[in-house]
């Protein structure tokens, strides 16, 4: 079963063009990273993803749900780590996730019980009483990542998640979400750090709206670093 | 689908969180009509004599005329505001969230306006309450009876707020909206004059305030204080209100420009 299955799609602000004609797919369970540049047209694909807007020309599934044709399903099936922090930093860690429960129909003992589950995974269930503006970058990154958690999604998208954090937290981060792969959640991870990619993760490098590469990490990478092949590709125009 | 309700009271309850949590700006929203109400009003009494007009029957003092355009004041500045919050939810990215929730996105903003609306006509009350303390009375069913009024006013007016926020792209373009909107609403309507009053300087003033939609919200308002009804008042505000939602919801549809940004 396929994940996500995004098919020639293409997307332009006015003259500029963010997305020209890409497609890739992502079996269900796998880890995914999408490696760009700034300006490759990752935080686009993510918006279309998540349908904040629509494209003119290309197709989108997700969990087998078409975005177009059934949104509603498509969205239901998506869990979402925005770039931008999008806590309500004046609300603890457990009413910014109720909030958000609440928009997904979560209600009554099976919403606090989703929330109790979600917090004790991402070790968090310590800090639910405090207000997100006390976390620290890592704590907030993880209670998104939580929030992200609650309807129990089959895709979850992050969208640069590391960005700001110190390098225990990254770590930390990206070993959590690569065990949320482990057990079944499709994950499309983008970055524009190859540090944060693993040999056994599936790559799909985005570069000047175009998809310039797109397999295992250890065969993208061939005899040299990911960084290395990375820089080589994206260094010369596609 | 059940989620509707609970995604509902979520977001009424976080409206009303973040408005405890800003109580300046509660502050603000009484002191701004209380300031029209002692200040500006007692200046201009003896200057702005009025003649019996519907709904009143009797010679009012000008205090007591303006009561209902300030309850209008409220909503309006509250609509602008909830405008103004949208905008800095869009720029903070929580907007996304909502935004991406599987539940449709006309009943998301409708969530919105309503939670807005709710915590606008808290605040009138609460000004009328103050009002009434300084001897500025209305017949007591009559703030029952102006409920219905203030919530189709406050939709109105917080459909309008919708809708600026759908197409203002940056917070700091927001000030054009007070220059643009607000004040030629307020100063162009029945608030602070009745229409009469305008005819006498110029007719056109007179047919630009007669067909701005915020006239018609003061004149429900007015009339429902005083336990009379004002169909076409009503008319024309369910009518402003539908337009501005509707024209809200396709900003801020995925096919509309409300939440795209460029790059």
């Amino acid at each position: 079963m396929t994940g996500i299955r995004v098919a020639d799609l293409s997307y332009s602000y006015g003259a500029k063009t963010a997305l020209d004609g890409v497609s890739f797919d992502v079996r269900a369970g796998a880890f995914c990273a999408l490696l760009g540049p700034n300006g490759a047209g990752k935080s686009t694909l993510f918006d279309l993803l998540t349908r904040l807007f629509v494209a003119p020309r290309g197709r989108i599934e997700i969990a087998g749900h078409d975005l177009a044709k059934a949104p509603s399903a498509a969205l239901a099936k998506l869990g979402i780590v925005f770039q931008q922090p999008t806590l309500d930093l004046d609300l603890t860690v457990r009413q910014n996730l109720s909030y958000f429960a609440a928009l997904h129909g979560l209600s009554g003992r099976n919403r606090a019980q989703r929330i109790d589950q979600v917090l004790e995974r991402l070790d968090i269930a310590d800090r639910m009483h405090e207000k997100a503006r006390t976390l620290n970058g890592g704590h907030r990154r993880r209670t998104e990542i939580a929030r992200a958690l609650l309807h129990d999604p089959a895709v979850l998208l992050l969208d640069e998640p590391t960005v700001g954090l110190d390098a225990a937290s990254r770590a930390a981060i990206t070993d959590h979400v690569h065990g949320l792969a482990d057990d079944g959640t499709t994950i499309l991870w983008a970055t524009h750090l190859a540090d944060e990619v693993r040999p056994d993760d599936r790559l799909v490098i985005l570069h000047q709206a175009k998809v310039l590469a797109d397999g295992l990490a250890r065969n993208v990478s061939g005899d040299t670093s990911l960084q290395e092949a990375f820089l080589a590709m994206t260094s010369e125009p596609a | 689908m059940n989620g509707y309700l609970p995604a509902l009271i979520a977001i009424v309850t976080r409206e009303a969180l973040r408005f405890i949590h800003q109580r300046e700006r509660f502050v603000a929203a009484l002191v701004r009509p209380l300031v029209w109400l002692l200040v500006f009003a007692a200046g201009f009494r003896a200057a702005l004599g009025l003649s019996i007009i519907p709904p009143y029957q009797t010679y009012i003092t000008y205090e007591t005329y303006i009561v209902p355009g300030l309850c209008g004041m409220i909503l309006l500045f509250n609509g602008m505001q909830s405008s103004l919050s949208l905008i800095y939810d869009r720029e903070m990215g929580s907007m996304k969230l909502l935004l991406t929730s599987p539940l449709p996105r006309w009943w998301l903003l409708m969530c919105k306006l309503l939670g807005a609306t709710a915590i606008s006509i808290l605040q009138v009350y609460a000004f009328l309450a103050i009002a009434a303390i300084f001897g500025i009375n209305m017949p007591a069913l009559g703030y029952i009876a102006a409920l219905p009024a203030l919530v189709v006013a406050g939709l109105m007016l917080g459909a309008l707020g919708l809708l600026l926020s759908s197409f203002i792209k940056q917070l700091e373009n927001f000030a054009g909206v007070m220059n643009f909107v607000i004040f030629p609403m307020f100063f162009l309507s029945s608030a602070l004059y009745p229409l009469w009053k305008m005819a006498e300087s110029s007719e056109l003033l007179h047919d630009i305030c007669a067909l701005n939609p915020f006239t018609h919200a003061v004149e429900l308002i007015r009339f429902a204080l005083y336990l009379q009804f004002n169909g076409p008042a009503l008319g024309w505000t369910v009518l402003a209100a539908c337009v501005f939602t509707t024209a809200a919801l396709w900003g801020y549809s995925p096919e509309g420009t409300g939440i795209r940004r460029k790059g």
